[in-house]
């Protein structure tokens, strides 16, 4: 912890990753939302021409130079999937995988030719591909901070046009907003939340931090505010945990890194979620049966018992038995019904119904008959 | 042309081809975004196939790659199912996952063998007459050539013997599942085709090449025709020209094979979305325009042909007033008079506008046709 305050690479990646976590995980909770888990993919892979060909231009390194060349292919990326899907009969899906890989094969060509011009300045880029925690500094942090800033400052502003394009488009534009152009904004800023990762995360595996903060949020909360800032939070662990892991081994790239952090969070989410979670689910599954089980067994206690005139007779937990030969737990089933006030033990073995069990057959029989 | 180069591009057909086949199905059963999952999936598979036999070009790793990639679209499904995150969300989530479970497993454990992270992104097409068949001392080609030949027979025989049944499942799901003919299993086969060809591909052309050749030619091929059987020959033919262009364009760079064949993918893509006929940007454009100025002629012609020997005639002949009676800008409005002359629908007496005899007709099929 000491090392974090005063090592500067340690300081600068973890500036970094949260940086990187806070603005994609924000961003993604929209996109997740609007159904555009895999549009993050494409834009990721398309910056990749952008990149190599603003440096082709400018034979310049500059952070801010390099970020804008990827979010303009990314931004010309998102343009012709909507051109595709809008004017033809090919398919969303298809358009996105089209696009993602021919703009990613035109990257590699613009690599490739970078590769072979004598310029000693090109090392690095190759970084772009998987990240590269170890090479961030300073003024990489502070392009990130102002880029990711604005974007959540955007955001901010635009909170209630944004929740209801992503809820409901039909009715934004009914009530007059312009929904194209408010579209356009976020897919902006959801292109320059993925620029602002490339240089860490890499091309391959940036639609990761879009997808994976915002399907981990959206497992503990159906409030939009709230999922926002989980997933905030989960891409800026996420990005500072594998950002600090890989930066302190050797041989470990920093996208992939990063990306097996965020992909555990989901998983833990997807389990252990309050509620939504797989295990929250399969309990209360469980208790469910458990007391639809009980409720049959005080049904089977209450007709046994109306054979005999009087409720007060006790039966054997044989009979009971008898009744509902599938009914495991009987016992311990009984001893919870005892402990709900709702049977009481006769002698060892043989139960009896209270008063008030008597009341809550009686009313369950009613329940049934009105039904 | 060097034999290398030849043997190259040879190769490069042959995967486009195989790419090609299931990708038409993936393309038009709006899953082509499983080509990109799956072909990033395989590579945890491969590599611990790698690891086992410690071998590149084994069965093994076919089989290994193939599972996982199997694997994969199980575990998307299953995460669908569970309805706490949607398919496509489902999708962005597992292959970023495994595919950097791989990428970590070669760079912290095989970083000095062949296996890198470069060749399984970007795959070296360079090198496949390198690693060659020598069988009982005799050269029969390079490796790559028999095992892609292989994907691509298995490919063909599958859509040959189970045309019927990929037709129905894709164009009416319901219909294949009423008549028991297992969608599912369906489902699970192309997925595997899928995987076998990626994993065959990879050493080749590298995971992204694979996603473009299969569903850079079929989206193209699907702007140029309705029918499946010539869907699937198209796609193949594209896939097989943009891999050569692709190639002697790489060739004139200096750059990457495969990224070259994947923007040529792009570029035959664009060319379809253009130019396609009747269904291309241009066609369309064309055909609005068109249907514009015939539009137009017909409103002029029942214009005219409605007030012919009517006491106001001279007064709505008058090119002038189509302004205020059709609504029309005067710029418009003349340029309806020039083609309608030289369409020979009508002729002009100084500012006055006659029917001809055409004209009239025209005028008359408009008002009974609608």
């Amino acid at each position: 912890m000491e090392q974090l305050l005063t090592d500067y690479t340690l300081r600068t990646v973890a500036l970094g990753s949260a940086l990187l976590g806070a603005t994609s995980g924000t961003l993604g909770t929209f996109a997740v939302l609007r159904r555009q888990s895999l549009l993050g993919d494409a834009i990721s892979h398309a910056a990749l021409p952008g990149i190599g060909i603003a440096f082709l231009l400018t034979g310049s390194k500059v952070p801010l130079i390099l970020m804008v060349g990827a979010a303009l292919a990314g931004w010309a990326a998102t343009a012709l999937v909507m051109v595709i899907t809008t004017h033809t009969r090919v398919k969303y899906d298809s358009a996105l995988g089209l696009v993602l890989s021919v703009f990613f094969g035109v990257g590699l060509v613009v690599l490739t030719i970078i590769q072979k011009t004598p310029n000693a300045n090109q090392a690095g880029l190759d970084a772009f591909l998987f990240g590269q925690a170890a090479a961030l500094v300073t003024s990489d942090v502070v392009t990130m901070a102002l880029l990711g800033g604005m974007a959540l400052v955007m955001c901010a502003l635009f909170w209630k046009e944004f929740k209801l394009l992503a809820f409901n488009e039909e009715f934004a534009h009914s009530l007059g907003l312009p929904v194209r152009r408010l579209d356009l904004l976020l897919t902006t800023l959801l292109v320059i939340a993925i620029v602002i990762g490339l240089q860490m995360v890499g091309v391959v595996l940036m639609s990761a931090m879009i997808v994976a903060p915002a399907a981990a949020a959206r497992q503990w909360t159906d409030r939009l505010g709230t999922m926002a800032l989980v997933a905030l939070a989960v891409g800026a662990v996420s990005g500072l945990a594998g950002a600090l892991v890989s930066t302190s081994t050797a041989h470990l790239p920093t996208g992939p890194t990063i990306v097996l952090c965020v992909s555990l969070l989901v998983a833990v989410s997807l389990l252990f979620a309050p509620r939504r979670g797989l295990v929250a689910r399969a309990v209360r599954r469980r208790l469910n049966s458990r007391r639809l089980q009980r409720e049959a067994i005080l049904m089977d206690l209450y007709r046994l018992a109306a054979q005999h005139e009087a409720t007060e007779h006790p039966h054997s937990e044989g009979a009971l038995m008898a009744m509902k030969p599938q009914a495991g737990r009987l016992h311990a089933q009984l001893r919870q019904l005892e402990h709900e006030g709702l049977v009481r033990a006769h002698s060892p073995r043989h139960w009896v119904l209270t008063p008030e069990g008597v009341k809550t057959c009686q009313d369950n029989r009613r329940g049934q008959n009105g039904s | 042309m060097t034999p290398f180069q030849l043997e190259i591009q040879l190769v490069a057909i042959i995967v486009a081809a195989a790419s090609a086949l299931p990708g038409t199905f993936l393309v038009l059963r709006g899953m082509a975004m499983m080509s990109d999952a799956i072909s990033h999936a395989i590579l945890p598979g491969l590599v611990v196939a790698f690891f086992v036999t410690g071998s590149l070009s084994s069965p093994w790793l076919m089989a290994g790659g193939a599972l996982v990639g199997v694997g994969t679209v199980a575990l998307v499904e299953a995460i669908r199912r569970t309805r706490l995150v949607r398919e496509d969300a489902a999708i962005g989530l597992v292959f970023p996952a495994l595919f950097s479970l791989g990428v970590i497993l070669i760079a912290r454990y095989a970083g000095d063998v062949h296996l890198d992270t470069d060749a399984v992104l970007l795959g070296e097409l360079a090198l496949v007459p390198f690693d060659r068949w020598i069988f009982h001392g005799y050269d029969m080609g390079p490796k790559a050539l028999y095992a892609m030949g292989g994907v691509l027979a298995v490919s063909l025989l599958f859509v040959t013997l189970l045309q019927k049944e990929l037709k129905l499942a894709t164009f009416d799901p319901g219909l294949a599942a009423a008549l028991g003919l297992r969608p599912t299993l369906l489902h699970y086969l192309l997925m595997g085709l899928v995987s076998v060809t990626a994993v065959a591909a990879f050493d080749a052309v590298g995971s992204i090449l694979v996603v473009a050749l299969m569903v850079g030619p079929p989206a193209a091929a699907h702007l140029v025709t309705d029918r499946l059987d010539r869907m699937i020959l198209l796609s193949v033919g594209i896939g097989a020209l943009s891999a050569v262009g692709g190639y002697w364009l790489a060739w004139a760079l200096d750059a990457s094979i495969a990224g070259s064949m994947a923007a040529v993918v792009g570029i035959t893509f664009l060319s379809a979305l253009l130019w396609a006929p009747g269904r291309g940007l241009l066609a369309i454009r064309r055909r609005r325009r068109r249907q514009r100025w015939t539009f137009a002629h017909k409103m002029l012609t029942i214009h005219l042909a409605q007030h012919e020997r009517q006491p106001d005639q001279p007064f709505e002949r008058h090119v002038e007033h189509l302004q205020d009676h059709l609504h029309w800008e005067k710029e418009f409005a003349d340029q309806v008079v020039r083609r309608a002359v030289r369409a020979g629908l009508i002729t002009r007496q100084g500012p006055q506008l006659l029917l001809t005899q055409a004209g009239r007709s025209l005028a008359n099929e408009a008002i009974v046709a609608d």
